[in-house]
C-alpha cells in the first residue's frame, strides 16, 4: 500500500489492519522462533540421552580396555578402536575417491558445460542424492563386490574399499551440489578480470574461480565428509564388518567394521542398561562427537571466508 | 544447498518435528491397540530366541486356526530375553537356543518360579562351503584351527591354493556363541576367539549369498538356511573320523557334532492351556519343525527320510 492511497476515510480502517497485521507478524515471528528454538532443544536433548545412556562406559570400563584392539561384547571386550579407525578408514578412502571427482564435476557443471547441459546435470545429481542408502548397499553387494573381488583379487569382496566405493558415490551429490553453488557465488566480474587481463578460460578457472571458491569447496567437502562417516546401511552390507585395524596397505583388501555399522548391528538385541548397551551409545557419543568437529569445521572455513567472496 | 535458504529451511525442520511426533503417536496407538485385542483369559505369551521366532511364530498361527479362543503373542529378542522375561514372570513361555544358566535358575527361584526346559526342536548348524571348493570334510579342530586364524589357506586342508575368508553371524546371535563355544573352543574351556579377520554378516542369508558367490569363504548356518547354492561339508569330532554330514537322522542319533536343542522354558506348573499349547507343539506341531528346516523330535525323523 503506497503512501499517497491515504485518504482520510479510510483511517480508522488502515489502524484496525495495521494492528491486525501487527499481531499477526508476531503471531508468526514467535511461531518461527520458536521452531528454530525447538531445533536447538531437539539437539541438547539429543545430546542429554546419549550421554545419560553412554557416558557411563566410561568409567565402567577403564580405558586401557576402550582403548585396545579386540571388539568382543559377548565376551566383555571393548576395545572400540578398531572401529574408530574403521569409520575413518573407510571415510578417509572415500573422500579421496569422491573429492577430485566432485570438484572437477562442479566446475564442469558451473564453468565448462552449455547452459542446457547444466539445465540437465544439476537435477540429475540432486536426484542422485535421492537414492535410498539400502539400494546402494544392495548395488555394492550384488555388482561392486564381486569386481572388487574378481578384478582386483581381494579375498572377499567385502572390503573397505567397496565400502569406500559406495560411500564415495553417496558423498558425490552434496559434494558437487555444494561447490558447484560456491562457484555459482563467485562475481561475474572475477572471471571478467582474469579473461580481460589476457587468461585462458582453463587458466581463469583454474586460478580465479576456484580458488575463489575453496571455502566453499571446502565446506563441501566437509558436508561430503559427514555424509559418509553417518552413514549405515550402505557400510553394513558391503563392508564384511570384521573388527580388524585397518593398518597397512592391505587392509584396502581387507573387510572393516565402522562405528555405525556396530550400533546397527547389535543395537537390536541388547538388553537394556546393560554394559554392552552402555558400549554402543558410547560409540554414538564419539560419533556425534567427531560429526560435531567436522560440521563446526565446516562452519568456521565458512563464516571467517565469508568476506572473501566465496558464499554470497 | 543455496536453495534451502531462511524460511524454507525453517518450514522444513517444521515438517521433520511434526512428521516424528506423528510417528511417535503412531507408535503408541498401535501399541495400545494390540494390547486391547489380546482377551487376558486365553492369552498365551511367548518370548526369546530370534532363531526360533519363526518357527514359535509358526506354530502359534497354526494352533489359533484349532484353537480360535486362544491367542499367542510371540516376540524374539534373544534367549536372555525370553528367560529374563519368565524370571520376572511376564510371559508363559520362553523360547531359548542355550541352557538356562545357573544363575538364571536361582534368580527365578527368588521369584517362586521353578523353570522347566522342554526341547521343542533340533538345530544342526552347518558348515559351508562354495561349490567348486574340492574340500568335502573338516575335523572340528580343523574347523576351530581356521575360525582362530592357524589356517589361513585352503591348501592346509586338501583345497586349492586360496585364502580362507571367514564367514559368521553378528555376535549377539545364539548361533554365534553356540558355533564358538562347540566348534572353536570345542565343548571346553577356553579363551578362543574368533579371528578379527571374521566377517561379521548381518543375516542368516547374507553368510549364503557370499559363499555361494566366493571360492575362498567358509561359514556356517542353520540346516534350515543352506540352499543349493552352497556345499555343506562333513564334519567329524576327531581327525581320524567318521565324518557327518548334517541331516535329520545325524542330528537325532547324535553322531553330527554340531547340532543343539532348542528349547522352551516354563513354570513347572504352567497353566492348563499353556500345557496343552507344549502337548502340541511336541506332537502335531512337529511337522511345522521339518517345514522351516529345523530337525523335528526322534520320532518323526522317518518322515523326512522318505521325503529326501
Amino acid at each position: 500500500m503506497s503512501e499517497t492511497s491515504l485518504r482520510n476515510a479510510d483511517r480508522p480502517r488502515l489502524a484496525f489492519s495495521a494492528r491486525a497485521k501487527q499481531w499477526g507478524e508476531f503471531a508468526i515471528e514467535t511461531l518461527i522462533r520458536l521452531m528454530g528454538l525447538s531445533t536447538i532443544g531437539f539437539v541438547i536433548l539429543i545430546l542429554a540421552f546419549l550421554v545419560n545412556e553412554g557416558a557411563p562406559l566410561f568409567w565402567q570400563v577403564p580405558l586401557s580396555s576402550l582403548l585396545d584392539t579386540r571388539w568382543y561384547p559377548t565376551f566383555d571386550l571393548y576395545g572400540i578402536l578398531p572401529l574408530i579407525l574403521g569409520s575413518l578408514f573407510v571415510t578417509f578412502l572415500a573422500l579421496v575417491l569422491a573429492v577430485p571427482l566432485g570438484v572437477i564435476t562442479a566446475v564442469f557443471v558451473r564453468e565448462v558445460a552449455p547452459a542446457w547441459a547444466r539445465d540437465i546435470l544439476k537435477p540429475l545429481i540432486e536426484v542422485l542424492a535421492g537414492i535410498p542408502s539400502v539400494v546402494l548397499g544392495f548395488f555394492g553387494m550384488r555388482y561392486i563386490s564381486p569386481i572388487v573381488r574378481e578384478v582386483l583379487g581381494a579375498p572377499t569382496g567385502l572390503t573397505a574399499l567397496t565400502g569406500a566405493l559406495v560411500l564415495g558415490y553417496m558423498a558425490l551429490p552434496t559434494l558437487i551440489s555444494v561447490a558447484e553453488d560456491a562457484l555459482d557465488a563467485v562475481p561475474k566480474t572475477y572471471r571478467d578480470a582474469g579473461l580481460a587481463m589476457g587468461a585462458s578460460r582453463w587458466q581463469t578457472i583454474w586460478r580465479v574461480t576456484v580458488p575463489a571458491a575453496r571455502p566453499g569447496i571446502v565446506t563441501a567437502i566437509m558436508l561430503g565428509m559427514g555424509r559418509a562417516i553417518g552413514e549405515t546401511m550402505a557400510v553394513m552390507m558391503v563392508t564384511g564388518n570384521a573388527a580388524r585395524m585397518p593398518l597397512g596397505l592391505d587392509a584396502l583388501m581387507k573387510p572393516v567394521r565402522t562405528m555405525t555399522a556396530t550400533i546397527a548391528a547389535e543395537m537390536g538385541e541388547v538388553a537394556k542398561g546393560s554394559l554392552h548397551y552402555r558400549a554402543l551409545f558410547g560409540i554414538g557419543i564419539i560419533l556425534f562427537a567427531i560429526t560435531f568437529l567436522i560440521n563446526l569445521a565446516a562452519a568456521s572455513v565458512m563464516f571467517k571466508r565469508r568476506a572473501g567472496g566465496g558464499l554470497r | 544447498m543455496r536453495g534451502l535458504a531462511g524460511p524454507a529451511r525453517i518450514w522444513a525442520s517444521c515438517l521433520a518435528v511434526l512428521v516424528l511426533a506423528a510417528s511417535l503417536c503412531g507408535c503408541g496407538r498401535s501399541g495400545s491397540s494390540g494390547e486391547a485385542q489380546a482377551p487376558p483369559a486365553e492369552a498365551i505369551e511367548n518370548k526369546g530366541s530370534d532363531t526360533l521366532v519363526n518357527l514359535a511364530l509358526a506354530w502359534a498361527e497354526q494352533y489359533m486356526q484349532i484353537e480360535p479362543n486362544v491367542r499367542i503373542s510371540v516376540t524374539g529378542g534373544g534367549s536372555g530375553t525370553g528367560i529374563a522375561a519368565l524370571i520376572n514372570g511376564t510371559v508363559d513361555l520362553a523360547n531359548a537356543s542355550r541352557d538356562i544358566k545357573p544363575e538364571e535358575i536361582e534368580a527365578a527361584r527368588r521369584n517362586g518360579i521353578e523353570p522347566v526346559e522342554h526341547v521343542v526342536a533340533l538345530d544342526a548348524i552347518a558348515v559351508i562351503v562354495h561349490l567348486d571348493n574340492p574340500v568335502e570334510r573338516l575335523s572340528l579342530e580343523q574347523i576351530s584351527d581356521i575360525y582362530t586364524g592357524k589356517i589361513t589357506n585352503w591348501s592346509e586342508i586338501g583345497g586349492e591354493d586360496r585364502p580362507i575368508v571367514l564367514l559368521s553371524r553378528e555376535s549377539n546371535s545364539g548361533t554365534y556363541v553356540y558355533f564358538l563355544e562347540e566348534a572353536i573352543r570345542m565343548g571346553q574351556e577356553s579363551d578362543l576367539l574368533f579371528a578379527t579377520d571374521t566377517l561379521l554378516m548381518p543375516s542368516s542369508e547374507g553368510i549364503i549369498e557370499e559363499t555361494s558367490q566366493n571360492r575362498n569363504a567358509i561359514g556356517y548356518d542353520g540346516l534350515g538356511y543352506v540352499t543349493s547354492h552352497v556345499k555343506v561339508v562333513a564334519v567329524a569330532r576327531s581327525a581320524e573320523g567318521p565324518f557327518i554330514m548334517p541331516s535329520a537322522d545325524t542330528v537325532n542319533d547324535n553322531t553330527y557334532p554340531i547340532a543343539r536343542p532348542l528349547y522352551m522354558y516354563t513354570d513347572a506348573d504352567p497353566s492348563e492351556r499353556v500345557q496343552t499349547y507344549l502337548e502340541w507343539i511336541l506332537s502335531e506341531g512337529q511337522v511345522a519343525v521339518d517345514d522351516l528346516g529345523f530337525v523335528p523330535l526322534t520320532e518323526h525323523a522317518s518322515e523326512i527320510d522318505e521325503r529326501d
